[in-house]
This record gives C-alpha cells, sequence and structure tokens, in this order.
C-alpha cells in the first residue's frame, strides 16, 4: 500500500513538474520491462551447476599448474618470488571440451555475452565520441569567443553523463559473465594481459577524476586560466577514454590476430608483441572514427526529439542547431569510415587470407549486401537531411536545382554498391541466364564497380555538404578565386569523378589480385576533391556576405526523421559489424591458437544475428531514453532555447 | 497536460518508426537475401586402416571440400588461387620446373610438401601482391585454423591422385579404428582381417592365385608366390608396393602376360581396408 502510494505520488510529481521527463521514464519502463520479462525468465542457478562451477575452477587450477609446469623452460622472465621480483609463467592454451564451459539455467553463454557485451561498446562509443567533439566545440567556444559553443558542449556533457556510468556498468557485468562462462578462456587471456588489465582498471578512476572534474566544474571555470585548466582537464578526460578504447582494442585484435605466442601459442612473455598485433591499428582508427560518426548521430537524435517536442521557436532554433552540429559530427566521421573499414579488411587478408575469404567470399559474404543496405541508409538520410538544411538558407534556391541529379547519382551508386556478385538461381535459370552471374547486372558485383560507387557516394555526399554550407553565403570581392573559383570548383569535381569512374573500368580488365589496388587512387582523388574543394570555399568566401538571416528552426518534421534514420542505421550497423568482427575467429577464441569447443561454437546464421542485434538495439533504445531522461529531470524550468 | 500528451505522442512515433526501420532491416536478412547455413566446426577425420581405399580417397573429398577450406580459393569463383582438377598429372612436371625450390622427388612429394610450404613452388600469377611470384599467399594447412594432420593430408593427395586417374600411393594408414565416427564411412564396414592368411581367405584370392603361406591356390590367375620379385620390375617407376596396390584396386592397369582381362573383379578398392591391403602387400613382398 505504502509501495503504491510512493509511486502515485511520484508520478504526480514528475508529470507535473517535468511532463518530458515522465514520458521518457513511461517508455523506458514499458521497453524494459518487455524485453525482461521475454529473455530472464529464470535467474537460478541450480545445485548441480555449481557443482559443475566449483569443478571448473578445480579444473582451472590443476590446468594453470600443469601448463606451467610445461611452460617452465619458456618463462626465462621467472625470477625468484622471495625477492619481491617478477613471476610469470606463460601458459599453453588448455585443449577445451564442452563439459569445461559452466552452464548456468536460464542463461544461454553466448547470447548472454553477446548481449551485454555489444551494449557495453554502445555506451562505451558514446561516451568515448562525446568529449571529444565536447572539448573540440568548447575549445571553438573559446577561440570565437561564442558561448553558444559553450552551452552546447556543455549540454551534450550533460546528456552522456549518465552514458558513463551505463558503460561501465555493463562492463563490469561483461568481465563477471566472461568469469563465469568463460572462465578458461578469461585464465588463459590474463595470463597475457594480466598485467595491462590491472592498469585498464586503473585508468578508470583516472577517467572518473577527469569526468567528474571536467563535467561539475564548467560553470566555475569558465572564464580566464580556469577555462584553460578546465580545457585541460577534458583533455586528460579524452586521453584516458581513447587508452582505454585501445587497451580493450587489443584483446580483441589478439583474438582475432593473436602475436607475442609461439608455435604452441604459448606466451612469450612480451606484454607489447601481444598488444601490437597486426590488427590492433587498424581496429583502433576504425573504431575511433565510428565513434565519432555513431555519438554525432546519437546527441542529434536528442535534439531531433527536443526539436520536435520544442514549446517555443527559441527552443524550436537552439535544438536544430544543436541536432546540425551533431549531425556535421556525425558526417565528420561518416565520410572517412569506409576508407578505414577497408584498410581493416585489407590488413585482415595480410594477416590470414583464409579469414580474409571468409569474411567477404565465404559464409559472411551476403552480410555485406545487408551491409550496404544499411550504408545507403545512412548515405541517404544524411543527404535528406543536407537538402532539408536548405531550408533555412534564403539563399538556398540558387541550388536546389542540383538536389535531383545528385539524388540519382547516390541512388545509382548505392544500387551498384547493393548488387550481389552471384546470384542465387535454380540450374534451369542458370542455363537461361548463362551462369550465376547476370550479364548485364554482374557487371556491378564486383569490387571494380563497388570502390567506384562507394567513392562516388562520399564525394557526392561532401558535395550536398558543401552547397549547403555556401547556400547563404555570397562571395563579395573581384580577386581571382571569388571571381573564378566556383569555376575550379566544378571542374575539379568532374575530373574528380571522371577519374574514380575510369579507374573504376579499368580494374575490369585487371586481375583481381591487381583490381583491388586500384582502389587506392580511387581514395586519393576522393580525398583530393574534399580537401581541395573545402580550401577553395574558404578562399572564395574570404569577403563574403549574408544573404539573409539563417532560420534557425525553420526544418521540415520529415528532416528530423532522417536523423532518427540515421542514429538508428548507425546502432545497427554497429550491432551487425560487432557480429561479424567476432564471427569471423569462427570455432576460436583466440583465432588459431584456442579452440572454443563449447556447445555455441558454431556460427549463427545471418537472420538469426539480425534478430538477436535488433532485440539488443530495443534494449539500448530503452536505456537511450533513461539516458536522455536523467538530464531533463534535474533541468531547471525554462533553461533551454539558449540559442 | 497537452505539452505531456504532444510528447508522448511524438515519443511513440519516433519509438515505431525506429522499430519499423529495424524490422526492415531484419525482414530484409531474413527474406531478401539467400539463407546461408555456415558449416559446423570441423571435427578430426576418423582414418584408420579399417578403411577401404575408396573411403580414403572420398574422405580426402570430404576435407578437401569440408574442413580443409581449399575450395575458399581453389575455385573457378574470384580466381583467387590455381585450379587443382588433375594436380596430381601436373605434379611430377612442376619439379622440373626452375621456379620449383623444394625437395620433393615424386609427384605425391610435391603435393604434399605444396600443402605443407606453400612458397616451394608458386604458381604464375598466384604470388603475394609485389613478390614476383616468389611467395605464396596460401597458410600451411598443417597449421594454424585449418590444422590437418598427416593422415588428412595423405587423404587429400589420394583424393588429387585419384580423381587425375592416377594410382593412389600415399602411405596407408594402420591400426583399427579407436571408436566407429558417428554416421562415418567405417560405421557399418565388416571386422577387418587380422592376418594375411585371412584376407587371403576373406576376399577369395585363393580360388583364382596361389598365394604365400597357402598351400592351396587357383591358376586362373597369375602365381602371385614369386611377386616380391617381379612386382619392383613390371611398371617403370613404379614400386613393388604400389604396383600391388593398384593391381588390387584397378586390374586392367596391367595385365599378365598369358592372362586375360575384365577376370579379376574391380570392386575391391571398395572392399579391402587399408590395414588389409597392408598385409596383403607385405605378404606379396615377403616381408613381415
Amino acid at each position: 500500500m505504502k509501495v503504491r502510494f510512493m509511486f502515485s505520488h511520484l508520478k504526480k510529481m514528475l508529470s507535473q513538474r517535468s511532463p518530458s521527463a515522465y514520458r521518457f521514464g513511461v517508455a523506458l519502463a514499458s521497453l524494459l520491462v518487455i524485453p525482461a520479462a521475454l529473455s530472464f525468465n529464470s535467474l537460478e542457478i541450480s545445485q548441480p551447476v555449481l557443482k559443475a562451477a566449483a569443478e571448473a575452477v578445480s579444473v582451472q587450477k590443476v590446468w594453470a599448474n600443469e601448463a606451467a609446469a610445461a611452460a617452465a623452460p619458456a618463462a626465462e622472465a621467472k625470477k625468484d618470488e622471495k625477492k619481491g621480483t617478477e613471476v610469470w609463467a606463460p601458459l599453453a592454451p588448455p585443449k577445451l571440451e564442452a563439459k569445461d564451459y559452466p552452464v548456468v539455467k536460464g542463461f544461454n553463454s553466448r547470447i548472454t555475452v553477446w548481449f551485454i557485451a555489444q551494449l557495453h561498446l554502445f555506451f562505451g562509443a558514446f561516451v568515448l565520441a562525446v568529449p571529444i567533439f565536447v572539448w573540440l566545440i568548447e575549445l571553438t567556444g573559446v577561440i570565437t569567443k561564442d558561448e553558444r559553443y559553450d552551452h552546447m558542449a556543455h549540454e551534450f556533457m550533460k546528456v552522456a553523463m549518465t552514458g558513463f556510468s551505463l558503460a561501465a556498468s555493463f562492463g563490469g557485468l561483461l568481465s563477471i559473465a566472461l568469469v563465469v562462462f568463460y572462465p578458461q578462456f578469461m585464465l588463459y587471456m590474463t595470463g597475457i594481459f594480466g598485467k595491462v588489465m590491472i592498469f585498464y582498471a586503473l585508468a578508470f578512476f583516472a577517467e572518473s577524476f577527469f569526468l567528474y572534474t571536467y563535467y561539475y566544474g564548467w560553470d566555475k571555470m569558465s572564464d580566464g586560466k580556469a577555462k584553460t585548466i578546465h580545457l585541460s582537464l577534458g583533455l586528460g578526460l579524452n586521453l584516458a577514454g581513447v587508452f582505454l578504447m585501445m587497451v580493450s582494442n587489443s584483446w580483441a585484435s589478439f583474438m582475432m590476430a593473436p602475436s607475442g605466442l609461439d608455435d604452441a601459442g604459448v606466451f612469450k612473455g612480451d606484454v607489447w608483441a601481444a598488444i601490437n598485433g597486426h590488427l590492433w591499428n587498424p581496429v583502433n582508427i576504425h573504431r575511433f572514427v565510428a565513434n565519432i560518426a555513431y555519438g554525432g548521430s546519437l546527441t542529434a537524435a536528442y535534439a531531433g526529439y527536443k526539436f520536435l517536442t520544442a514549446k517555443t521557436a527559441q527552443e524550436k532554433a537552439h535544438y536544430d542547431w544543436m541536432g546540425y552540429t551533431s549531425f556535421f559530427i556525425a558526417i565528420i566521421g561518416l565520410l572517412p569510415l569506409p576508407f578505414a573499414g577497408y584498410w581493416l579488411t585489407k590488413e585482415i587478408y595480410d594477416y590470414s587470407q583464409q579469414m580474409g575469404i571468409t569474411l567477404m567470399g565465404g559464409a559472411f559474404a551476403w552480410l555485406f549486401i545487408l551491409q550496404a543496405v544499411l550504408i545507403g541508409t545512412i548515405f541517404l538520410s544524411a543527404n535528406y537531411y543536407l537538402w532539408c538544411c536548405l531550408a533555412r538558407s534564403p539563399g538556398a534556391k540558387r541550388y536546389t536545382f542540383m538536389i535531383k541529379p545528385i539524388a540519382i547519382v547516390i541512388v545509382t551508386a548505392f544500387l551498384a554498391w547493393f548488387t550481389p556478385h552471384t546470384l542465387v538461381m535454380t540450374s534451369k535459370e542458370v542455363t537461361q541466364i548463362g551462369g550465376a552471374h547476370h550479364p548485364l547486372l554482374g557487371k556491378f558485383g564486383v569490387m571494380a564497380a563497388k570502390n567506384t560507387a562507394v567513392n562516388f557516394l562520399i564525394v557526392l555526399t561532401f558535395l550536398s555538404f558543401q552547397i549547403y554550407q555556401r547556400s547563404n553565403k555570397r562571395a563579395v570581392g573581384d580577386d581571382f578565386w571569388a571571381t573564378n573559383g566556383t569555376s575550379v570548383q566544378i571542374g575539379l569535381y568532374v575530373a574528380g569523378l571522371a577519374n574514380i569512374l575510369s579507374l573504376g573500368i579499368y580494374s575490369y580488365y585487371l586481375p583481381a589480385s591487381v583490381r583491388i589496388g586500384l582502389s587506392v587512387p580511387q581514395v586519393t582523388t576522393t580525398l583530393i576533391v574534399i580537401v581541395t574543394s573545402f580550401i577553395l570555399d574558404g578562399k572564395i568566401f574570404k569577403k563574403s556576405e549574408e544573404m539573409g538571416e539563417t532560420q534557425w528552426g525553420n526544418m521540415p518534421v520529415r528532416s528530423q526523421y532522417a536523423l532518427f534514420t540515421l542514429t538508428i542505421g548507425f546502432t545497427w550497423l554497429m550491432g551487425l559489424m560487432g557480429y561479424v568482427r567476432s564471427a569471423i575467429r569462427q570455432h576460436w577464441h583466440v583465432y588459431t591458437v584456442f579452440r572454443d569447443n563449447s556447445p555455441d561454437a558454431f556460427t549463427p546464421t545471418l537472420p538469426y544475428a539480425a534478430s538477436v542485434v535488433t532485440v539488443i538495439v530495443c534494449v539500448f533504445i530503452a536505456l537511450v531514453l533513461f539516458m536522455f531522461w536523467m538530464p531533463m529531470l534535474a533541468a531547471k524550468k525554462g533553461s533551454s532555447g539558449e540559442h | 497536460m497537452e505539452a505531456t500528451k504532444k510528447g508522448n505522442s511524438e515519443l511513440g512515433k519516433i519509438l515505431g518508426y525506429s522499430l519499423f526501420i529495424m524490422l526492415a532491416f531484419v525482414g530484409f536478412a531474413k527474406f531478401g537475401i539467400p539463407l546461408v547455413i555456415p558449416e559446423l566446426p570441423p571435427v578430426e577425420e576418423k582414418i584408420t586402416g579399417a578403411m577401404t581405399q575408396d573411403q580414403m580417397v572420398a574422405m580426402g573429398d570430404k576435407i578437401f571440400h569440408g574442413k580443409g577450406t581449399c575450395t575458399l580459393c581453389h575455385s573457378p569463383v574470384g580466381g583467387r588461387a590455381p585450379l587443382l582438377d588433375g594436380v596430381a598429372t601436373r605434379a611430377p612436371e612442376r619439379i622440373k620446373d626452375p621456379r620449383y625450390k623444394g625437395k620433393a622427388k615424386t609427384g605425391e612429394e610435391y603435393i604434399r610438401e605444396s600443402m605443407k610450404e606453400p612458397s616451394t613452388y608458386v604458381v604464375a600469377g598466384f604470388g603475394k601482391p609485389g613478390t614476383n611470384d616468389t611467395v605464396s599467399p596460401m597458410p600451411q594447412i598443417d597449421k594454424g585454423a585449418i590444422g590437418l594432420n598427416d593422415v588428412e593430408i595423405n587423404a587429400v593427395i589420394a583424393y588429387f591422385q585419384k580423381s587425375s586417374g592416377l594410382p593412389v600411393t600415399v602411405p596407408l594408414p594402420t591400426g583399427a579404428a579407436a571408436a566407429p565416427a558417428a554416421g562415418g564411412a567405417e560405421a557399418a564396414a565388416p571386422k577387418p582381417a587380422a592376418t594375411a592368411e585371412e584376407a587371403f581367405n576373406k576376399y577369395g584370392c585363393v580360388t583364382c592365385h596361389k598365394v604365400p603361406g597357402i598351400a592351396e591356390g587357383g591358376d586362373m590367375g597369375p602365381d602371385l608366390t614369386k611377386l616380391a620379385s617381379a612386382a619392383g620390375s613390371r611398371k617403370p617407376g613404379m614400386s613393388g608396393e604400389m604396383y600391388i596396390i593398384e593391381s588390387i584396386s584397378t586390374p586392367n592397369a596391367y595385365v599378365v602376360k598369358g592372362f586375360d582381362p575384365d577376370i579379376m573383379p574391380g570392386d575391391f578398392a571398395e572392399k579391402v581396408t587399408m590395414s588389409e591391403m597392408n598385409l596383403i602387400v607385405k605378404a606379396l613382398l615377403g616381408k613381415k
């Protein structure tokens, strides 16, 4: 009775004082309760399981002792423990059997770890990215002396605060889940990375220190020397975050491409060799860039919701600006992301052709058609949002004629990227068509077409962005760049696209092994077009005038849905690529070294993985609502609308 | 209150829209692209002396298309690695190539070496980029993720030899099966003979041949009691051991003068187990 009274009191208080916070609470509760009810119907750990767990612990001890004894000759680093020096006994990867994996009633080991790891990654990526662009926005505010940037940076940080707790909570849960479900795997990993793990844990203290001083000291350290200290704290926060990301990446990349081991998989004692494996840096770069894009898209969704529920024009303008800034950050990350992905894939091939082919030409080949759909969705929604943004600029009418041709090329490029190499057909259909490749569409299925398509997508997305950026400006003056700069830019775009297309066509006449190398000049061309065109904009509009006031808030509702599409596309794509990054190890905990012999060692099918990813994303959305609800709960009435 | 309703309605729309997008992605994954069921983790093949030669060849075929993951590259799709049709026929020629860096003397050794040390000979156009076909991108298949053992490698070589129309020359596995593999080929095999005499009687050899160790024997086929001295010189370049194996598995490959072809049954490769074949070969060559 008392509980019911408290609940109704809380409900009344929230609905009156903070309606938006209350709405989030209701949505959160409903989204949390449903999957919880479906997934975790039993938390009971039965007696036999406890017994098995106890046996597993004793097995571990025996195994650890045996392995240490077997590896004794290799343990040259082992020194006298009594003298207080280091003791290091390399462990050989054990040959496990299904019975060596603890079973906890009500939990599927793999799905549980998959769920927790992915949720940890979602929040980890978000809280790594947000402080980076918050710091840059704050710095921009300091340089331009425009306080609006400072307020916006603070608000971004406010939104992310709960995310830190959630990322850390899921990180802790993941560690426990791994120890519970995969104890021997964790023992092996700890035998190699144990020392690093200690520093990893200590880095959380550093991050917490920087996080809380940075966030809670925002108003106190708002000007003068104090602002410099505040920026230094932000820098410390980012360095700690990047350190944490890189350390945990080293474990994941070690599992994919182990290093620092002898032929039997025994650790040779050099931790740096184990960390600095073949895929560590490609994974670092890919995740860093992707996190920026992802963090931007999440805050864009927050701003989108706030825009749609804004009560005043001022509030609407503020969240429109915030949404655009977030979107801009997402695009900054999105444009180089395919290149980072290509590099990672190339390094996977270099490390193991077998793994590379399994990824791109084996069991997961069709996954990349699904990936093409997702990336196409992201690019299309990004472009659509940019075209909607033209509504804010009084001078944009000069450019609207370009939208249709850009849209046609983007859709064509997307379709080329989306076209599969080999068609699945009946023998009759194969006979009728004359092979497994369509005589015309089959041409779009090879990398020659796909590399060309993705470069076109990137160049034209940048063009959409550039059009918006200059839509409200008019060059003033009669110097060379003001009068001829645009013509030079047009020439640059035409030459660049023609070069990308020519290289793509030429590569059809080359062997497959050489063809892939042509992606490098294609990418270089794309980068030259983007960077040069950007620099030229600076020269053209060195002296410029606005063609009218930018009408922040003058955006159609559908533009915000483009932002939501972007966010969902990113999140779902991250989940999918998380699955494939892990799944290409196939039946190995540590590829080629430590075999996974658990009952779940098989590779799940794509529809199965897609379903799991969807449920994870649903749970994530529920938690994001909670994360966004927190700052609203604390918000004072009338504090928004700073812009 | 009005604002709350609007907010709830907006949130509902956003969540509904988000769910719709995700369901579209799942729907595409489920219905838009073909279902590929990844293979189950490979298991170590049980290749023992209780198998027949044909069963060993079949096992090699299975490893080639499955656990060995050979067809990821050695297939017409993608042109990543040379096709292996007739590889056993080409193998002796490879050894004579000036670019060959290995130690193999026979085609069988060359194939084994190519699997364990792929860079000893790289087929033109299939080397790692920038190495001028001196370094192969192929992994060592007795190590790493594939990790075939020697018997599995021999089974794959046997498959290559058989599919190239050549006699199978790989060392035969010995010993009985520890336990029949679930659903494996050996599950239905009869109990193998324990001695050469048992094997000669089991397959009815003495009906047509005189064989060492058994007093009585027929004369429809050649006398095999003196084969030990003749076997090694019957076919140029072929050892006595391989000649006997070939004569049992493919009787018409060499017909002794004065005897008619097509008399001896041609299905012994399907019936005689590897351990029995070993016993027969040793007995006919006078080895113990």
